[in-house]
This record gives structure tokens, C-alpha cells and sequence, in this order.
């Protein structure tokens, strides 16, 4: 297998070496020379007008994959309720298997989550496999993965999709090496080949500053983790009740379900609530706050608006407040209604982790602070004026002016 | 005698500060961008050299591995010179390209021929490829257990460990038996500046390649011929911003801020 770049037809116009981002292009005598830095991320290839640079040798087994069908998501449980992903993977779901033309199931795993899955019929499922154990009331990866394993292994689906939550990335990727098959993380977009009849995955990399789309190849199933609050969730029937039919209970010895993961507590912070992902607002304070008895001004907005308190690595690293309430490249990724930045600059690593929310705000008092190349609404100003005022407007209803 | 062995991962990317995309071609300008170290793999290497202060001299060994182009030997001399006591590199022509599934094949023929690793420390994810894939495919080619976003050891001798990891909104105490691999995100610890005896041994350390030969690695199950996912494009997203910045008086600015809020239907 090479990379290659064609030297009757490159003109050394240096494109290509401007974005390879592993310094793997040169230009030596007017021609695009490759070197051991690549590592076949395609970026070149899609950039050359002239298509001169060409991957070769790359060994196509041709496998049969017809006895693969159908379109599976995983419903991963929250306590006793199926997390809203699972939904929005359901709708998604729903659109790649009438393209292909194929039946969309789902799989849950828990216990006393039956209720909740049923649900997952409104938004047009038409199978659901079941498996209800208390052997599986807490996280305990080892035990889901041979689960999800036994039910794809036997109903062989060729596409499974589950939400890109923590629990979902170091679960699923378990699965996939199990089936020794390919996984794509996190993912955005989806979409069916017409011509290949085959899923095309993208997703955001280096921090959300390329899409790459990706391909499952000489494998099946076809996986991937899917961002939560990215696909829409939209029920399209009325909820019938009775769905005995469609669902297969999955009986499981659970004596062989013993995890080798003994859990010795759990610890949730009382008091505040850090599963910043989870919700629709967030209102996130940067270094611009001082100091941190002023984010209860911030924890207050965020109650006002329904929503949790977020924070730049700047407010983290100061011990303002704990780290599971960081958001960008090495906090959380966040996707909410509605984001407000209050004296956060916006560096590069912090829009990594927000710059998908649907709406931002952004209160900074400089008026070039790069967070306003992403927001949606700004306002120059001073968030000690500012935030509390938005507060008094909110809590007491009266107009300011 | 080394009771306990361990292999820290890491990986080399392209900084990310730095990237610019130019607004007529929309792509993707790399100027200046400077290679480092993965930085949750800083993590990593600190808590691999922090396990082995809490044990008497010469009873745990830190290794650093990764596997990339040879010049990834820059972050194995830079591993060495925060403490780590030896580093391998893996590179191979035939190594590239490879995706989470290849390059947890290529990272586990290495732990087995170190061999008797008790513990894989990797990073919650990457800056580049950013899947945070390879730390539970890893373990699970290697058949061992894995905790993800691991925040805190509290114990570990050779057989056992007791590890905290963070999930969204909780924290989840394990015990788990070793070997294991373990993934940890930035709240584990603050990493160290290299001492000047670390930089002093760094400069002159002497890091074996392996290469597929000697992981006795078919060509076909590593690099990209050994991956099950390919990229087949790479672009960069439309960005259709419009900003609407909110003039006036502090109190003027809200009033409209809360109007607009109301139109959304936000509140
Ligand atoms: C490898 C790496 C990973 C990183 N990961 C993350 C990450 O995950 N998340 C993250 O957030 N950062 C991350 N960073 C750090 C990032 O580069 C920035 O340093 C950080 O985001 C800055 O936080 P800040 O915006 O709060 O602080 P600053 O950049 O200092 O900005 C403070 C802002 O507040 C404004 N301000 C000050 N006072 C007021 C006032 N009274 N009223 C209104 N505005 C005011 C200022 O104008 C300024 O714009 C990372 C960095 C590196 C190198
Ligand atoms: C744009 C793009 C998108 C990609 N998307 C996918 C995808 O969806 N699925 C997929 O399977 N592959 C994907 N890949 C390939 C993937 O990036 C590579 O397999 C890469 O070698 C490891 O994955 P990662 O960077 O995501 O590492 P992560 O899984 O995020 O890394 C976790 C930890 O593993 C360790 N580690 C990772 N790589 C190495 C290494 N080379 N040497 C030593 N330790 C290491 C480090 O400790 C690191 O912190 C993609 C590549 C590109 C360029
Ligand atoms: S972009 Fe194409 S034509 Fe231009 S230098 Fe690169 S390979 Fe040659
Ligand atoms: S495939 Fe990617 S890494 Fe290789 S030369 Fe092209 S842009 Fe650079």
C-alpha cells in the first residue's frame, strides 16, 4: 500500500502541502514529494484539483456481507429511563433503513427500564430485543458488551448505531473489537451510499475544525457512536400500548454474566449538578469571573434558564470550580439550545467543545475576544453588570428600561 | 526485583492552536503547526512515574511506547525526560494509516513482547483522531479489564487496583484485578516540568525501533491494510455565522438580550 503522487500531472502548485497537517508533503523540483509522516488521512487527495495523488495496493477482499440486514440502535439506560440518544438515534435510524430499504431494531439492556423503552416505538421502531436482568443496574462495561454482543452476533445487523456518551465510547468500542469490526466515533452526520448501499459516517476532528467522513470496510456490522443532541428526535405514531408482538425478550444465563469490575461506590455531587451534557442551557463563566464565589451568580442564571453551570479550563485550573464542569477540548463536549459565555475569550480549545450549540451568547468586555466569532448574540460589557442584571430580569419579570 | 511494569501510550499530533482555514479555498492551512505531545498523554506519563514514587526503588518500571513516523521519538525523549525510565518506538511504513482498530493490534504485540506489563496507562482521547477508541480496544485484544476517564488510583499493588473514574455525572469506584488498562483524563494530576537530569538523559537515552518484523506483524493486519474504517474524505465545515451584537446601555442591552430570548423560545 502507497500513497502516490503522479509526477506528469502535479504542477507543484503546493496546495496539497498546505493542508497535510503531519508535515508529510514537500515540493522538490516543482512536484509534490510524499514522505514517511503521512498517515493516509486523505486531506491531500481531496484537495488537488488535479488529481494527482492517489492511495494504491490497498487490498479489497471482496466479502460476501448479504446475510448482514437491517438497521440496529443501542438504547442505553439512564437509572430507569432510556437516554434521550437512544430516541434521536431511533429517528435517525428510521431514515437510513427506508433508504436501504430494511427493518430498524433496537436493543435495551437493564433493569426495570421496560417502560421507557417501549417508548422507543413512537418514533418507528419495529423491533425491539429486550434484556431485563438486574445484573445489569450499574455500569458495568465487561457484562453490556457481552450482551450487545450476543444479539448482534445473532440477529447480524449491518449498521448498529449507539450514543456517543462516556459510557457509549469505552462500551461500544469493546463490541466492536469483539466483532473485529470497524467503529466510528462520535459522530455527526450520517448518510447511505445510494450506489454502494453502504454508511457514510462523518464526523468532527481536530477539535471540530474538520469534518472526516469514514467509511466501514471489509467488515460487518457497520458501527458508530453518534453525538447526543445532534439527530432530531421526532415521534411519528401515536403510542398504541401494545407492542407484545415486536418485542423478543432475550433470555440470558446470569451466571455468566459476572463482571470482572467490582464497583465499590458511587459518588454524585449532591449540591450541584456537574452531567453538563445533559441539558438544554448552560451558562459557563471563564477567568473574567475573578474569583469563585462569583460563579453563584452564574449558577443562579443558570436555575433561572432551567440549565447547569459551565466553565473555561481557565475558571478549572484556577479551583473556581471541579473539572467535570470544564467544557472544550480536554473538558466536555456540549451541544445545548442554548449556551452563555460569560467572560470566557474563546480559545481555540474552549469553542472545541461548543461551538455546535444550536444559540450562544457571549458577554465579554473585549470587543475582539474570539468567542464572538462563534456566537450568536454578543454583548460588550461588563458581566458583573450584566449577568446580574439578566438575573433580576428574569426573576422579577419587570422590563430594565 | 520490578514487581510491577508499567506501559504508558502515547501518541504525537499536530498542535491545534494554530489552525487556520483559508476562506477561498476553504481549506485547512497548516502553518507553524508544531507536533506534541498528546496532551491528556502528559496526564499519563505523570501518573505512570507518580505510581512508581509511591513504591520503594526498582520495584515498578515505567515504559513509554508509541507507535508513529520516527520523528514521534521526540515525545519518547520528551517522556524520558519527566521520569519515564525507558521508551520504545514503533514505526513501521507499514504502521500508517492505521485506524483505532490496527493501531490497538500493533500497540498489543508490543505490550506482549515487553511482556508482564501489569498495568496500560493511555489518554481519555486524542487531539487529531479523537475517538478515545484505542484504550478499550486495546484491552480487550489483550483480554484484560479497562476503566476509562480514570480520575484518581487510590491503591494499586501487583495484583490489584482500586481506580475512580469520572462520568458524566458521577464518580464510580472500581476494583479491579491487573493486568489492566486504564484510560485518565486531566484531573488525575498535574503533570511535571522536566527536570534537568531528565533533559540530560533524554538527549543521550537510546530508544529501540520496532518495526513490523519484529512484532512479527503481518503487513495485512496493520496500517491501513489492517483497518476496518477508512477516511475517504476530510473537509471543512460551512461555517454560515451571523453575529448580532447588542448595543446600548447595560440595561438597554438586556431588555433586547431578553426579548430575543422569548423569540427563540428559550424562555
Ligand atoms: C492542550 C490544551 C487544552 C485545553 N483545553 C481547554 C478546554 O478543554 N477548555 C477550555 O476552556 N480551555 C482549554 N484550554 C485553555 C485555553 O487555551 C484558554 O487558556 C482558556 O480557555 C481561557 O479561559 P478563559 O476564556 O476563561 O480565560 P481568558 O482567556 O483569560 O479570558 C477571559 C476573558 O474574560 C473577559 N473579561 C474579563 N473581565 C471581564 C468582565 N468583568 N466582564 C466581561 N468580560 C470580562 C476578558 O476580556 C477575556 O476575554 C486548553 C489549552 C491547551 C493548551
Ligand atoms: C480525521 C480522522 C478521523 C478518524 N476517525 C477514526 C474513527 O472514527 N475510527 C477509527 O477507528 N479510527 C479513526 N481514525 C484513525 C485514528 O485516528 C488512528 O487509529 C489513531 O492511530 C488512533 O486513534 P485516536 O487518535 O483516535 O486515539 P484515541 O483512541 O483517541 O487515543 C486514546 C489514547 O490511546 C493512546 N494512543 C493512541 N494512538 C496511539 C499511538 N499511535 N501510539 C501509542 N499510543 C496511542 C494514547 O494514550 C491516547 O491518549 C481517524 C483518523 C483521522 C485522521
Ligand atoms: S495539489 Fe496536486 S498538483 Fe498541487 S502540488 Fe499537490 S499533488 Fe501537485
Ligand atoms: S494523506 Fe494526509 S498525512 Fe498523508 S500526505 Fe496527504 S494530507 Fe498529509
Amino acid at each position: 500500500m502507497e500513497i502516490k503522487v503522479n509526477e506528469e500531472t502535479c504542477t507543484g502548485c503546493n496546495l496539497c502541502k498546505k493542508v497535510c497537517l503531519y508535515d508529510a508533503i514537500e515540493i522538490v523540483d516543482g512536484k509534490a514529494v510524499i514522505n514517511e509522516n503521512c498517515v493516509f488521512c486523505g486531506a491531500c487527495i481531496e484537495v488537488c484539483k488535479l488529481n494527482s495523488i492517489e492511495i494504491t495496493g490497498l487490498k479489497e477482499e471482496q466479502k460476501d456481507f448479504s446475510d448482514y440486514s437491517g438497521v440496529c440502535v443501542y438504547l442505553e439506560a439512564n437509572g430507569d429511563r432510556i437516554a434521550d440518544v437512544g430516541f434521536e438515534l431511533v429517528s435517525e435510524g428510521k431514515k437510513l433503513a427506508d433508504q436501504l430499504g430494511v427493518k430498524l431494531s433496537a436493543v435495551a439492556i437493564g433493569s426495570s427500564i421496560e417502560k421507557s423503552a417501549l417508548e422507543a416505538f413512537q418514533y418507528g421502531l419495529d423491533k425491539l430485543y429486550f434484556i431485563d436482568s438486574p445484573v445489569f443496574s450499574d455500569n458495568l462495561d465487561d457484562i453490556f458488551a457481552k450482551a450487545l454482543v450476543q444479539v448482534i452476533t445473532r440477529y447480524k445487523p449491518e449498521i448498529f448505531l449507539a450514543g456517543a456518551t462516556w459510557f457509549g465510547r469505552t462500551l461500544i468500542p469493546k463490541v466492536a473489537a469483539i466483532l473485529k469490526t470497524g467503529l466510528t466515533a462520535d459522530c455527526t452526520g450520517l448518510a447511505i451510499d445510494e450506489e454502494k448501499k453502504i454508511l457514510l459516517q462523518t464526523r468532527p476532528t481536530f477539535g471540530g475544525n474538520i469534518l472526516a467522513t469514514i467509511i466501514t470496510r471489509n467488515a460487518r456490522p457497520q458501527m458508530a457512536t453518534v453525538r447526543p443532541h445532534v439527530m432530531e428526535k421526532k415521534k411519528i405514531m401515536e403510542d398504541k400500548g401494545d407492542y407484545k408482538d415486536r418485542i423478543e425478550y432475550i433470555e440470558i444465563d446470569e451466571k455468566k454474566f459476572k463482571s470482572k469490575y467490582k464497583l465499590l461506590g458511587i459518588e454524585k455531587e449532591l449540591n450541584e449538578n456537574i452531567n453538563i451534557t445533559d441539558y438544554d442551557v448552560i451558562v459557563s463563566g471563564g477567568r473574567g469571573l475573578g474569583g469563585s464565589e462569583k460563579f453563584s451568580m452564574i449558577k443562579e442564571l443558570a436555575g433561572l434558564l432551567g440549565g447547569v453551570v459551565g466553565a473555561s479550563r481557565a475558571a478549572v485550573d484556577s479551583g473556581w470550580i471541579s473539572y467535570p464542569h470544564q467544557v472544550g477540548q480536554t473538558g466536555k463536549t456540549v451541544n445545548p439550545k442554548l449556551y452563555i459565555a460569560c467572560g470566557i475569550s474563546g480559545a481555540i480549545q474552549h469553542l472545541a467543545g461548543m461551538q455546535t450549540s444550536d444559540i450562544i451568547i457571549a458577554i465579554n468586555k473585549d470587543p475582539s475576544a474570539p468567542i464572538f466569532k462563534v456566537a450568536n448574540y454578543g454583548i460588550v460589557g461588563d458581566i458583573f453588570e450584566v449577568v446580574p442584571m439578566l438575573i433580576k430580569r428574569l426573576r422579577d419579570g419587570k422590563p430594565l428600561v | 526485583m520490578i514487581e510491577i511494569k508499567i506501559a504508558v501510550c502515547i501518541k504525537q499530533v499536530p498542535g491545534t492552536t494554530e489552525i487556520k482555514i483559508d476562506p477561498q479555498t476553504n481549506t485547512l492551512i497548516r502553518e507553524g503547526i508544531e507536533n506534541i505531545i498528546n496532551p491528556f498523554d502528559a496526564y499519563a506519563i505523570e501518573e505512570g512515574v507518580r505510581i512508581r514514587e509511591r513504591f520503594s526503588s526498582g520495584e515498578v518500571e515505567v515504559i513509554a511506547l508509541t507507535m508513529g513516523p520516527p520523528q514521534s521519538r521526540e515525545i519518547l525523549k520528551e517522556a524520558i525526560s519527566v521520569g519515564v525510565d525507558s521508551a520504545i518506538l514503533l514505526s513501521d511504513r507499514a504502521f500508517a494509516g492505521a485506524d483505532t482498530w490496527a493501531t490497538s493490534t500493533t500497540l498489543a504485540k508490543a505490550i506482549n513482547k515487553i511482556g508482564d506489563c501489569r498495568l496500560i496507562i493511555l489518554g481519555k482521547q486524542t487531539l487529531d483522531g479523537d475517538t478515545g477508541q484505542v484504550g478499550p480496544e486495546l484491552a480487550q485484544r489483550l483480554g484484560i479489564p479497562f476503566i476509562g476517564y480514570a480520575s484518581s488510583i487510590l491503591e494499586i499493588n501487583r495484583n490489584k487496583m482500586k481506580v475512580k473514574r469520572l462520568m458524566e455525572d458521577r464518580y464510580e469506584t472500581f476494583e479491579i484485578n491487573l493486568p489492566a488498562a486504564i484510560s485518565v483524563v486531566k484531573d488525575i494530576n498535574t503533570p511535571r516540568v522536566p527536570s534537568l537530569r531528565g533533559k540530560m538523559k533524554a538527549k543521550s537515552v537510546e530508544i529501540p525501533v520496532w518495526d513490523a518484523k519484529q512484532l512479527e506483524a503481518d503487513e495485512d493486519e496493520v496500517g491501513l491494510s489492517g483497518s476496518y474504517t477508512q477516511v475517504v474524505k476530510i473537509f471543512t465545515p460551512k461555517i454560515k455565522h451571523e453575529i448580532k451584537m447588542i448595543e446600548g446601555s447595560p440595561g438597554e442591552q438586556v431588555e433586547q438580550l431578553y426579548k430575543e430570548l422569548k423569540e427563540l423560545n428559550v424562555i
